[in-house]
């Protein structure tokens, strides 16, 4: 019947619309990957043959930047905020993490670099970034970065800030009551 | 449009008596009449709230609530105004009008029709029991930014997200019966490029409503299992993104704003016709624009967050593509134009309104427009400027639309003339009360007034004041409008078929009696 | 950008109360002419429009004998005024672009603020120096409640704004603590949302010195309207002594911690941080607001309980609104509020009395090295 062929295909549009609604989240992620958008950075990454190929360097300041996130009570902080660095060269920096509690905590720093656009441009090829630290209480670390900024990086962009902000995980992986703690 | 009609007045299958009549009715007059006035008291109750907010904002400073009230109210205004009021009605409308247009004995899925309106109350009736719990209502804005709305909400947001989600299902369900009505039960001869512009409109909205309402279910589960189940959506702290949040909700959000015209258009489409006795300009020229419309509105959505920090080329990219829906939406404008020039225009209270419609409905675009220019966006995003203009196109444009049907199509509802002396008092306190409410909106906007403020700087005091007096006037004009609708229902001079001079040829609908038959067209009409 | 004379900030005052501010910077003011240009062709569009549909309305009334005609379309009248449409807007779209290229400019900056947005309050840290601090909103509450007279800035004066040098030019690092937030200040048109996790920039270059007020625009919470944003645009030189200035005080802070602290000394410092930073939400009387923000008065925690007192200040409560304040703030200032809600309200007279000293402070940030 006619009717019943609309509404199959009716009831096929919603649910692979449902569908496209959950798919938009990895397809933000590739978009953000792309574009730079929020300056969403990745783990690791290394220069391309193209890049290495770029023999002209030019000297540009980059920028640390430290956060904690609302309740995180960690000290953590870059050893300096900031540095000239030549493109195409490796650079090291160090942050320090600090957990003063009494208590064994979780923590998760999540990158950001600013301009955006700047993002895919700053290789971090060892970094601390989406990885859990857990802390003794008490316990203090240096975790290092390197890094190396593309020659391919556009002209315009006069520095890079690279953002970390630092999240309590813990009772994300250990959850518990918080209301006994009130 | 002419036709051949044979209309019998079956005595038997009149409706069943008492409650159970308006419970368990699958009859597509009941359950657009059940819409209606469904979404009649939820425009009193979301009225009340612009009213509590109206009051604060009378003078700077704190006087009647506090702003964790006042952010309940903003967001259960918008919620009930977009879901409760708008939505509802013009579903109402497509209930009572559509099978009559299309020359149908009734919607071709009766029992989900039933269901797909029964679920409303339900979903309000939580969404407004939240207001009563302790911890209040949802107080971050009808937009649910997260993480104000996962992380930082109160814990009734859990009601408010069950409750979204019992308004998708009905909206996609009466989407999904509105289709299938369309596509199958037409007369013979209405092929779709004949098809009343009413039809046309409802055709566009209900694919728009099937593709977009889904996406809100699927935004509203995540924020869900963010707050509930540990996931990390929208939570930084786990990967997720805020901003991601926004991208979604405006994929849904943009389409659901023209979700919120589109019907309104092709309402005054038919009554500017009828009243300017002149077949519509444009006709194809109108659908494709309504097409176009809805297309462009699927990728827009990003200008409705110029400052979250987009890279140049995004920003770019959705200023031009939201300019280009400026050129359909002109177009239809122009075509009304044109259908009243060298016409034989009257002036009773729906073409009032349609008039008052097109005219304020521009204005509210050319700020469209204007908020389209990403570098001036940046200093009227968030501010009463961009109030100014979703009530300009929500308002004069949505609510006058749904307000100039009601007079249009009332006589032959009832049967009865409504008081016409009493529709055009209507009309003129109306449309002097909604401009000065949201006319100075646009000034206290560009002087720096951001929105979703209990409370403001001294420089903005003489305007809000006058608003509020606005505000008051209209709110207070709808009564009114009530008192109208319940004299027309109960009296009235007796209404021809024909209703309107010179609108028996202009659609089916005015072929049958005034009140129409249980079951409109129990013989289908033959198009010739 | 060319733009007709008649478009010129000149015709508008400065601080109009109707219209876009026209601003100090470059920018905001090719954004006020961008604005203006629009505007004034949307109002041409609308002349044209609604000259024709009222004057059809009023020439052919039916009550005036108007017969219909009977045409429904017309190829040319329609592609003419699509192609018209189109034409208005590449007018409109030329210079939005260019003064978006204008404003979207990512070269360095000889001074980086970072600004962080907080519920409800604003973080200002200069990245060069090292130095940073609370924007608070500095209205009364009595001035909210209309118990006092509303002051000339109500709603827009800080206790401390954010000072910047003139013709220089400042970078904007913005990102956000806990929701977002969103950094306007519309005399530089820099508006930028403050997004936890992640940093948007944003630029400025003021030319002449000058107090600009804005506002934050994202919706926050309960106190979204009471967080402004006050900027201080200074002389280089006044700035460069106001860094120093700046500098020596947060070394005199950190010597502070030193010193033998009274009882009254900590509650006179406490008192004024709590009504800065606390009242809001904990409320002046310490009565709170159950049952999101708890009472203190009265709390079993100021009560008898030092120890988880001290904790809660300097790490927060997960979950709740309670944020850690132990990064943010000084020992002093942190000692000297514990102490005050210890010794305030009923506390005093009902709880142990124990006072709370920067040293115990210290002392629990190093208390597992000790």
């Amino acid at each position: 019947m006619e009717a019943k062929r609309t509404l199959r295909n009716l009831t096929a549009i919603v649910v692979g619309m449902f569908a496209f609604g959950w798919l938009l989240v990895p397809m933000y992620d590739v978009f953000c990957e792309i574009t730079g958008l929020n300056g969403k950075v990745t783990g690791p990454s290394f220069l391309s043959e193209e890049s290495k190929a770029i023999t002209e360097q030019r000297e540009l300041l980059v920028q640390f930047m430290t956060h904690n996130n609302e309740s995180m009570p960690w000290f953590f902080d870059s050893e300096r905020s900031q540095m000239r660095v030549i493109t195409g060269n490796q650079y090291e920096a160090n942050f320090v993490f600090y957990n003063p509690t009494n208590k064994e905590m979780i923590g998760q720093v999540i990158p950001s670099v600013s301009p955006g656009r700047g993002a895919e441009y700053f290789h971090k090829t060892e970094c601390f970034c989406f990885e859990r630290q857990t802390l003794a209480a008490g316990e203090r670390i240096e975790l290092p970065v390197r890094f190396i900024i593309d020659p391919a990086l556009p002209k315009e962009i006069g520095s890079l800030s690279l953002g970390y902000t630092l999240f309590d995980i813990t009772d994300r992986v250990q959850p518990k009551n918080d209301l006994a703690n009130l | 449009m002419s036709t051949v009609v044979e209309t019998h007045d079956h005595g038997h299958h009149g409706p069943a008596k008492g409650l159970s009549r308006w419970l368990f009715t699958t009859n597509h007059k009941d359950i657009g009449t059940l819409y209606l006035w469904f979404s009649f008291i939820m425009l009193f109750i979301g009225g009340s709230m612009a009213m509590v907010i109206r009051a604060e904002l009378f003078q700077p400073g704190l006087q009647i609530v506090q702003p964790e009230f006042f952010n309940q109210m903003t967001t259960n205004h918008g919620l009930i105004m977009v879901f409760g009021v708008i939505m509802p009605a013009f579903v109402g409308l497509a209930n009572w009008m559509l099978p009559m247009q299309i020359g149908a004995p009734d919607m071709a899925l009766p029992r989900l029709n039933n269901l797909s309106f029964w679920l409303l109350p339900m979903a309000f009736g939580i969404l407004i029991s939240t207001l009563f719990m302790p911890e209040g209502g949802p107080n971050f804005g009808w937009t649910f930014y997260a993480p104000l709305s996962t992380t930082y909400a109160p814990s009734t947001v859990n009601f408010f997200i069950f409750s979204v989600h019992i308004m998708g299902v009905s909206s996609i369900l009466g989407s999904i019966n509105i289709i299938t009505t369309i596509f199958n039960m037409r007369a013979p001869g209405m092929t779709l490029m004949k098809m009343p512009l009413f039809v046309w409109s409802w055709l566009i909205t209900a694919y728009l409503l099937i593709a977009v309402m889904p996406v809100l279910a699927g935004v509203v589960t995540m924020m869900l299992m963010d707050i509930n189940f540990g996931t990390s959506f929208f939570n930084a702290a786990g990967g997720g993104d805020p901003v991601l949040f926004q991208h979604v909700f405006w994929f849904f959000g943009h389409p659901e704003v023209y979700i919120m015209i589109l019907p309104a258009f092709g309402i005054v489409s038919h009554i500017i016709e009828t009243f300017s006795r002149k077949p519509i300009f444009g006709y194809s020229s109108m659908v494709y624009a309504m097409a176009s419309i809805a297309i462009l509105s699927f990728v827009v959505w990003a200008h409705h967050m110029f400052t979250v920090g987009m890279p140049l080329a995004g920003e770019l990219f959705f200023m031009y593509s939201t300019m280009l829906i400026a050129i359909p939406t002109g177009v239809k404008v122009f075509n009304w134009v044109a259908t009243m020039f060298r016409g034989s225009i009257s002036f009773e209270t729906p073409m009032l309104f349609s008039i008052a419609f097109v005219a304020l409905f521009t204005i509210g675009g050319f700020s469209g427009i204007m908020l389209a220019i990403v570098p001036a966006d940046f200093q009227y995003h968030d501010t009463y400027f961009v109030v100014a203009h979703f009530h300009y196109v929500l308002v004069p444009g949505a609510l006058f639309g749904i307000i100039a049907g009601a007079y249009y199509w009332l006589p032959k509802w009832t049967g009865n003339m409504y008081d016409e002396t009493l529709g055009k008092l209507h009309f003129w306190l109306t449309f002097i009360s909604v401009n000065v409410t949201f006319f100075p909106m646009h000034f206290v906007g560009l002087a720096g007034m951001p929105r979703r403020y209990p409370d403001y700087a001294l420089q903005f005091a003489d305007f809000n004041a006058l608003i509020s007096v606005g505000a008051f006037v209209f709110g207070l004009t709808q009564l009114l409008f009530l008192f109208i609708v319940i004299k027309a229902i109960k009296s009235g001079k007796k209404a021809k078929p024909e209703v309107w001079e010179g609108a028996g040829d202009l659609g089916l609908e005015w072929t049958l009696s005034s009140p129409p038959p249980y079951h409109s067209f129990t013989v289908q009409p033959q198009l010739k | 950008m060319v733009m007709p004379v008649m478009f010129s900030s000149h015709v508008f005052s400065e601080d109009s109360d109707y219209n876009m501010k026209v601003g100090v910077t470059e920018v905001s003011q090719s954004i006020f002419e961008l604005h203006m240009l629009i505007f004034w062709i949307c109002v041409g569009i609308g002349v044209i429009v609604f000259s024709i549909m009222f004057w059809s309305l009023f020439k052919y009334r039916k009550s005036k004998g108007a017969v219909a005609a009977d045409f429904d379309d017309n190829l040319w009248l329609e592609i003419g005024w699509t192609v018209a449409a189109t034409v208005v807007l590449i007018w409109m779209a030329v210079p939005a672009t260019q003064v978006m290229v204008e404003a979207y400019d990512d070269a360095e900056g000889e001074i980086n603020i970072l600004i962080t947005g907080h519920q409800w309050k604003w973080h200002y840290e200069y990245l060069e120096d090292e130095v940073g601090f609370f924007s608070n909103l500095a209205t009364s509450q009595e001035q909210i409640n209309g118990e006092v007279p509303k002051g000339e800035f109500y709603l827009r004066e800080v206790d401390e704004p954010l000072v910047i040098p003139t013709n220089t030019r400042i970078r904007f690092l913005i990102t956000g603590n806990d929701v977002i937030h969103s950094w306007w200040v519309p005399d530089f048109a820099v508006k930028q949302d403050a997004i936890p996790g992640f940093i948007n920039t944003a630029w400025t270059n003021v030319p002449e010195p000058g107090i600009f007020r804005g506002a934050c625009t994202e919706l926050c919470g309960i106190k979204h309207a009471f967080m402004p944003v006050v900027v201080r645009a200074v002389e280089r030189e006044e700035f460069d002594a106001y860094i120093a200035e700046k500098v020596t005080l947060a070394e005199a802070e950190r010597l502070l911690t030193s010193k033998n602290w009274t009882k009254e000394e900590l509650m006179e410092r406490g008192e004024s941080f709590y009504a800065t930073n606390c009242s809001a939400c904990h409320q002046a009387g310490g009565q709170g607001i159950p049952p999101v923000f708890p009472a203190l008065d009265g709390s079993q925690i100021a009560l008898s309980d030092s120890a988880r007192h001290i904790q809660i200040l300097m790490e927060g409560v997960q979950g709740s609104a309670m944020a850690a304040f132990g990064e943010s703030y000084s020992e002093v200032d942190i000692a000297s509020v514990i102490t005050y809600t210890r010794q305030a309200w009923s506390n005093g007279k009902n709880g142990d009395g124990v006072i709370v000293t920067p040293k115990d402070i210290v002392d629990y940030k190093n208390r597992i090295d000790l």
